[in-house]
């Protein structure tokens, strides 16, 4: 492996500053949540009172997960349905994936009245009739998978040979382990609202919107592993082995799976607007705020798709993956803020305050710092010298 | 059984036992595809 | 070709689902009567007149911070307020009265459901049904996720965002110690126009159907919290349409807890059904990679085998054209020689004629 020119520069690069002082900021804003409770950082008045989950749910942890869902999506593609051809973003797929869930457990572990106790689900009484239970638990032990799924490139690392043939051993079966789980734990994002029908806008409101959560992470997982691969390619260019061609390739098949995947989440929206005969809200402005959503932000993808995979555009295709992931971004938020309570007076509903919104920006700021850290360190783009004939 | 004069109580139990009869499914099926599989080697 | 197989499994997957998570609560046929001879409250807000003694009673009951603006300032009134970590409960004044139009109270607090959406959505089951009555928490396991608070319909749970090492979920609690005791709950006892009036449930259902039936021009046809969501603890009687004061007018009867359970009933089904799946599809594109592999090789050694046979056919050819080539030589060679051989005994007869 060649001498990373990088290695030679200074660390005063005009992201490391920005990065430095969105975090030093935010460690400050985490002292005051963990010295002076919650309020330290906003949470006060009504609005706290009738709209609890702020940024650091509704963002952090509501997008952050299905934008990590690429590496459950890429790891059933390769490992279960045999498309050996996406073999190569496997691994960028699974650790942008494992930081994404990490991260969100961060910002969970911010927000709890007491993190310590967060483990309760698990060990101390459980509430079986909660759907925040199984994503507790699904959380916990996806975490766990997604570390298993990636430990081979941290065993290369380490030069570990044994514990990395045991890794490899048994990565179908954590695959399949972690497709279980994310199917599960993706749905039930989704399912929290079930119990709140006088809560949520009866568009975004449906008994399906546990379906539509986890077709959209299917959706979401599949772009962040287009934008990821096209980032690293540009950002990390020396430690990339896939070819402009190779990847270009990539992004085209991944294209035509994102496509159809949205042309799905395109349909059983507009199946649950019938189901539930909610034809009448599109003529609202909030109506039409849905409408924005739903073919903005998800058929207009959809037919961009289709379009770069038939003109073979990568380009475009990569630009179609960057309006989905705001997609998701949008519908998570307005499911669970946007819409939420929009029956109650102003003070009652969601009120940005700046330390918590610069909290969350802190959150995930360390979490592509990470991504950068291992991404230059660990056999993630290339092949380790030593395994380079073995997969 | 036990007293299941609400709906909570009802689903507190059901759920209980459904999950733990999955997950031992999920284990037992683990050792059976394990089993199935062996014979094919042979 | 293969995404659309995935696509399939997909549709087969959003089936099953739809067929589960469409309305359960209609093919569920069990019916939950509850704890019998639990307690509640009646809250006739024809007879309140926002005095707001029982807010004063309940601080003072559960050793809150006294009122932020007087009981005798009515501007309080004009915001809309909701209980929080100080405050367990609040009276808020509907239809302002301003000419004809008189102005309607309502005190609102913890519902007390029959069936509550806190204790279903708690992930570590702090929340419990009394066979009293009140809906009871435990700060010992809380890990304060505030699901609780998202869930509830009725916006009534607060939390101590200022405290850092305990925080709980507060609200009204139907002063269960002193229902222990024997006695009322404090709001119950203090308020001046007997608007609130406890006892058990199914008995202050009859005080209300009595008192709708005896003055029908004064109250709604309606007693609140009957049925709705599954049925409160806390009943309301209203000279108004319930949903002038922020009441969920026409609520179905359904507990909401229920409406959770159409998407949990499919968990357990995923646990068992996805490992079959998807191993079964692992194990078919394994065995059509294999297959595949062999049909590789096996084309391989045709064409070998092929090239191999053409080559001998060639040379078969070749060798039979070589020994036909040889025949015809010999043939050629022979007939000459018989030729030859005949001319030389013609010739020698013609010498030779005697």
């Amino acid at each position: 492996m060649t001498e990373s020119p990088t290695q030679s520069k200074s660390l005063l690069t005009p992201f490391n500053l920005v990065a430095g002082l969105i975090l030093a900021v935010g460690a400050y804003v985490a002292f005051l949540r963990f010295s002076s409770g919650l309020a330290g950082i906003g949470a006060v008045g009504d609005s706290a009172q009738s709209q609890p989950w702020g940024m650091l749910i509704s963002f952090n942890l509501m997008c952050g997960v299905p934008l990590s869902a690429g590496g459950f999506v890429m790891g059933t593609a390769v490992y279960i349905f045999g498309m050996k051809q996406y073999r190569l973003v496997v691994r960028p797929a699974v650790l942008v994936g494992m930081i994404g869930y990490f991260f969100a457990v961060v910002a969970l572990l911010m927000d709890v009245g007491r993190p310590w106790r967060l483990p309760y689900p698990m060990v101390v009484q459980y509430g079986v009739t909660s759907v925040l239970f199984l994503v507790a638990w699904h959380v916990a032990l996806y975490l766990s998978t997604q570390f298993v799924e990636f430990s081979p490139a941290v065993f290369e690392w380490l030069n570990w040979k044994r514990w990395r043939k045991v890794a490899v051993a048994v990565a179908v079966g954590a695959v399949i382990f972690g497709v279980i789980l994310s199917t599960l734990h993706q749905s039930a994002l989704g399912a929290l609202f079930l119990i709140t029908p006088t809560k949520v806008h009866p568009l975004w409101y449906s008994p399906f919107i546990g379906l539509f959560f986890f077709v959209s992470a299917i959706a979401a997982g599949i772009c962040m592993v287009i934008l990821e691969s096209a980032l690293a390619h540009r950002y990390f260019r020396e430690k990339v082995e896939m070819t402009t061609e190779h990847l270009d390739q990539i992004t085209i098949g991944l294209g035509k799976a994102a496509s159809i995947a949205l042309a799905v989440y395109f349909a059983i929206k507009v199946i649950g607007i019938a189901h539930g005969n909610t034809w009448h809200y599109l003529a609202s402005p909030i109506g039409h705020w849905f409408l924005l959503e739903l073919l903005g932000f998800s058929l207009l993808p959809c037919v961009l798709f289709a379009a770069g995979v038939r003109e073979r555009r990568p380009r475009l295709i990569r630009w179609a993956a960057g309006l989905t992931v705001l997609g998701i971004i949008l519908n998570r938020l307005n499911v669970s803020i946007i819409t939420f309570n929009l029956n109650l007076p102003a003070e009652q509903r969601f009120q940005f305050h700046w330390k918590e919104v610069w909290l969350s920006l802190a959150v995930v700021m360390a979490a592509v710092l990470t991504y950068r850290w291992a991404v230059n360190r660990m056999p993630v783009h290339h092949k380790h010298p030593l395994y380079k004939t073995v997969h | 059984m036990e007293t299941t004069k609400t709906l909570f109580d009802f689903m507190t139990y059901t759920k209980g036992v459904t999950y733990l009869l999955a997950v031992l499914f999920m284990v037992g099926f683990t050792f059976f595809w394990l089993f199935l599989v062996d014979r094919d080697k042979k | 070709m293969i995404f659309s197989r995935r696509r399939f499994l997909g549709g087969v997957a959003a089936g099953a689902g739809a067929l589960v998570a469409t309305p359960a609560q209609g093919a569920s046929h069990l019916h939950f009567a509850g704890h019998p001879g639990r307690i509640g409250l009646l809250h006739d807000t024809t007879l309140c007149v926002g005095c707001r003694s029982c807010e004063v009673a309940c601080k003072q009951v559960n050793s809150l911070p006294p009122l932020v603006r007087p009981a005798d300032d009515k501007s309080v009134f004009d915001k809309k307020r909701r209980p929080s970590d100080k405050s367990y409960t609040v009276v808020n004044r509907y239809r302002a009265g301003a000419g004809k139009t008189p102005a309607v109270y309502r005190k609102h607090q913890c519902m007390h459901c029959n069936e509550p959406c806190c204790a279903s959505v708690c992930f570590v089951k702090a929340f419990s049904k009394t066979p009293e009555g009140p809906v009871l928490y435990d700060p010992s396991v809380c890990v304060g996720c505030r699901y609780c608070m998202t869930a509830c319909p009725y916006n009534a749970l607060s939390y101590e965002y200022d405290k850092l090492w305990d925080p709980r979920v507060v609200r009204c609690t139907m002063c269960y110690p002193r229902i222990k005791q024997g006695k009322a709950p404090a709001c119950s006892t203090v308020c001046p126009m007997g608007a609130i009036t406890y006892g058990r449930r199914d008995e202050l259902l009859q005080v209300a159907r009595n008192r709708i039936d005896r003055r029908p021009n004064r109250y709604v046809n309606h007693i609140f919290g009957e049925h709705e969501f599954g049925g409160t603890s806390w009943l309301f009687l209203s000279g108004v349409p319930f949903k002038e004061l922020d009441l969920h007018e026409g609520a179905s009867h359904t507990p909401l807890p229920e409406l959770s359970k159409s998407f949990l009933s499919v968990v357990p089904l995923v646990l068992t059904i996805w490992p079959g799946l998807l191993l079964g599809i692992y194990a078919f594109s394994k065995r059509k990679e294999k297959l595949s592999q062999a049909e590789l090789e096996q084309t391989v050694a045709r064409v070998l085998a092929e090239a191999d046979e053409q080559t001998k056919k060639k040379l078969a050819a070749a060798a039979q054209r070589a020994g036909k080539d040889k025949e015809r030589a010999v043939a050629l060679a022979v007939k000459k020689a018989l030729a030859e051989a005949e001319a030389t005994a013609k010739e020698a007869d013609k010498e030779d004629p005697k």
